[in-house]
């Protein structure tokens, strides 16, 4: 648990870094009761979302959520057992070919070309959506200013370190500029400063009014990005919204951490008398409290010096663990 | 979408798109490429043709390195389709996932295999032809019916390739391939004709060798480059298109099955 470095307490979400809040209408894409099975197992189990243009939408899960699967119906890839979904205005599975047109993918897996060149990944991509040769060398500059590979046209793909492979997947997602982006993990595995500049980079696309559905596991992403977002769990969504609410309604509004050898017996004694909810994590204890019991816990807290404390607001990875459990998942 | 995995395959333009991105590739390495797909064969024709060759009298009514040079265009087409519908495409569908990435864009799975299928099947027609120039550089082929062929080299490449893409649809990784060599394409190069007359094998299995989709290949190409019409051309033409459509069908099927859970 990467509990113990204390937490910005204020964050940017997109609608705050001037990311106008999208109006509810026409959805771009509508997901109604999804479900889908594996071998007996329901992966997806009525699953319901709907996006609104220039919307940014996060599908938030555990491994084995579920997460891929749905992504995986509203390309098409899979034809679900029950549900409907629109994608860009066609039906899918029935149209999926035709929604594809209008939609770029950022696979959780890197698929770059690496027998190309920069440009040629991105010309051979547009021919997939039958772009000319000459439309899609004009787009080319231009998508490689945005990713942040001026003037690597002709750079080999050996040659490109993980943040800018990453980049590059996103520039080919925009090569026939879609409508909506599916973006599946597209920072797992990045730096704090490659992470930064896809971030940058997707909120300029918001502003541009693409609309974006985001899968990820790290909640200061989905915090920062998402105008709204589903927590799922074992096939069902198990929350739903923008994430202030989220974090407003689902939990307590302050942690106080607590770690040490004893925190764990502290945790089960004399801890619940303090704390509205208390929860134990190897020695670190976290108390999930109200406003006004933070005062009185800090206090208990300051005569026990062998226990060493962090205070600060609840975050939605508090939100997270509270509804998905705190075993691994694997 | 397809609504059974059985269904028929659905062809559209967007095949070229996945056969034009082969090329692409091959391109870059045209000329190693082309090279190493002539000097194998080229080894095995010279060595046994000129050195087996000189302790032979003559074989079907010409001189064995002549024999043996027809044999090894059809054989040559068949291990460079064969090659290309297993390695090559296998890294692209599960090692580079450059299939994944086709498919998010607005290219079926169905579109994707065609383009698989006559990528590989021309890829072994360069092989094939590269080799039928130079054998006729060296004068062992007897007059210009050799242009024909050169179309029976790209159906041999596309009943091959399309044998090929059945395995890569059920591999589990590249080791799977050597039982596919092993157990089919060895055996069938020994029993094709290629390096001996059918005839030569005791009745019971000439009959099984006849029917094997590389000795109707043999049985078409040999005459042509010999200066006659095959006999039964048609029948051996309508042996390996049956052949090529009913393997790329169960491939279809197979990797759709494997692709599109």
């Amino acid at each position: 648990m990467p509990q113990n470095q204390p937490r910005t307490p204020v964050r940017e979400s997109a609608a705050e870094v001037g990311v106008p809040v999208p109006t509810v209408g026409v959805g771009v894409l509508t997901v109604e009761g999804l479900r889908k099975s594996y071998a007996g197992r329901e992966v997806v189990a009525g699953v319901s979302f709907s996006l609104a243009r220039g919307e940014c939408y996060g599908l938030l899960g555990p491994n084995g959520a579920g997460k891929t699967t749905a992504l995986r119906c509203c390309l098409g890839l899979t034809t679900p057992d029950a549900g409907d979904i629109r994608m860009v205005g066609e039906p899918v599975p029935q149209r999926a070919r035709e929604a594809r047109m209008k939609v770029g993918v950022v696979p959780q897996f890197d698929n770059l070309d690496p027998d190309f060149t920069v440009a040629e990944n991105l010309r051979v991509f547009g021919r997939y959506f039958g772009l000319a040769d000459a439309e899609t060398r004009r787009r080319i500059p231009h998508l490689l200013d945005f990713a942040g590979l001026a003037g690597k046209e002709e750079a080999r793909l050996q040659t490109l370190s993980g943040g800018m492979k990453r980049r590059l997947t996103l520039a080919r997602a925009l090569v026939n500029d879609p409508d909506l982006l599916l973006l599946d993990e597209p920072t797992t595995g990045l730096d704090p400063q490659a992470r930064h500049l896809i971030w940058e980079r997707l909120k300029q696309l918001l502003q541009q009014g693409k609309t974006i559905l985001l899968t990820t596991h790290f909640m200061d992403e989905a915090e920062r990005l998402c105008h709204r977002l589903a927590i799922l769990d074992e096939g069902h969504i198990v929350a739903q919204g923008a994430p202030r609410e989220l974090i407003a309604n689902r939990i307590e509004p302050q942690v106080i951490e607590v770690y040490g050898e004893d925190a764990p017996g502290w945790a089960q004694t004399a801890a619940p008398a303090y704390a509205q909810r208390v929860e134990i994590s190897g020695e670190t204890a976290f108390c999930y409290v109200d406003d006004g019991q933070v005062i009185p816990l800090l206090a208990q807290l300051a005569d026990l010096p062998q226990l060493r404390t962090l205070h600060r607001p609840a975050n939605l990875e508090d939100v997270f663990l509270k509804l998905t459990g705190r075993e691994l998942r694997d | 979408m397809i609504n059974s995995l059985f269904e028929p395959p659905r062809l559209s333009l967007r095949a070229i798109a996945v056969w034009r991105r082969n090329f692409l590739v091959w391109r870059k390495l045209a000329i190693p490429s082309v090279l190493g797909n002539l000097a194998d064969p080229m080894i095995y024709l010279f060595g046994l043709g000129y050195g087996l060759g000189s302790l032979l009298p003559q074989v079907g009514g010409v001189s064995y390195i002549v024999f043996l040079a027809s044999g090894t265009v059809c054989a040559s087409t068949m291990n460079a389709a064969s090659f290309e519908a297993l390695y090559s495409a296998f890294s692209r569908m599960h090692v580079q996932k450059t299939w994944e990435a086709i498919l998010n864009a607005p290219v079926a799975l169905d579109d994707v295999l065609a383009g698989e299928w006559l990528w590989a099947a021309a890829k072994s027609t360069l092989s094939g032809l590269a080799i039928l120039i130079v054998i006729t550089a060296l004068g062992f082929v007897a007059s210009p019916l050799a242009l024909w062929a050169i179309p029976v080299i790209f159906l041999t490449g596309l009943t091959f390739a399309a044998m090929g893409l059945i395995v890569t649809a059920l591999a589990p990784s590249y080791d799977f391939f050597m039982y596919y060599f092993t157990l089919l394409m060895t055996p069938m190069t020994l029993l094709s004709g290629v390096f001996f007359p059918l005839e030569q094998l005791p009745p019971a299995f000439q009959g099984l060798a006849a029917a094997l989709p590389l000795a109707h290949s043999v049985r078409l190409v040999r005459p042509l480059l010999m200066g006659e019409w095959p006999a039964q051309a048609l029948t051996h033409i309508a042996a390996l298109l049956a052949i090529g459509l009913v393997a790329y069908w169960i491939a279809l099927v197979l990797t759709r099955r494997r692709l599109l859970k």
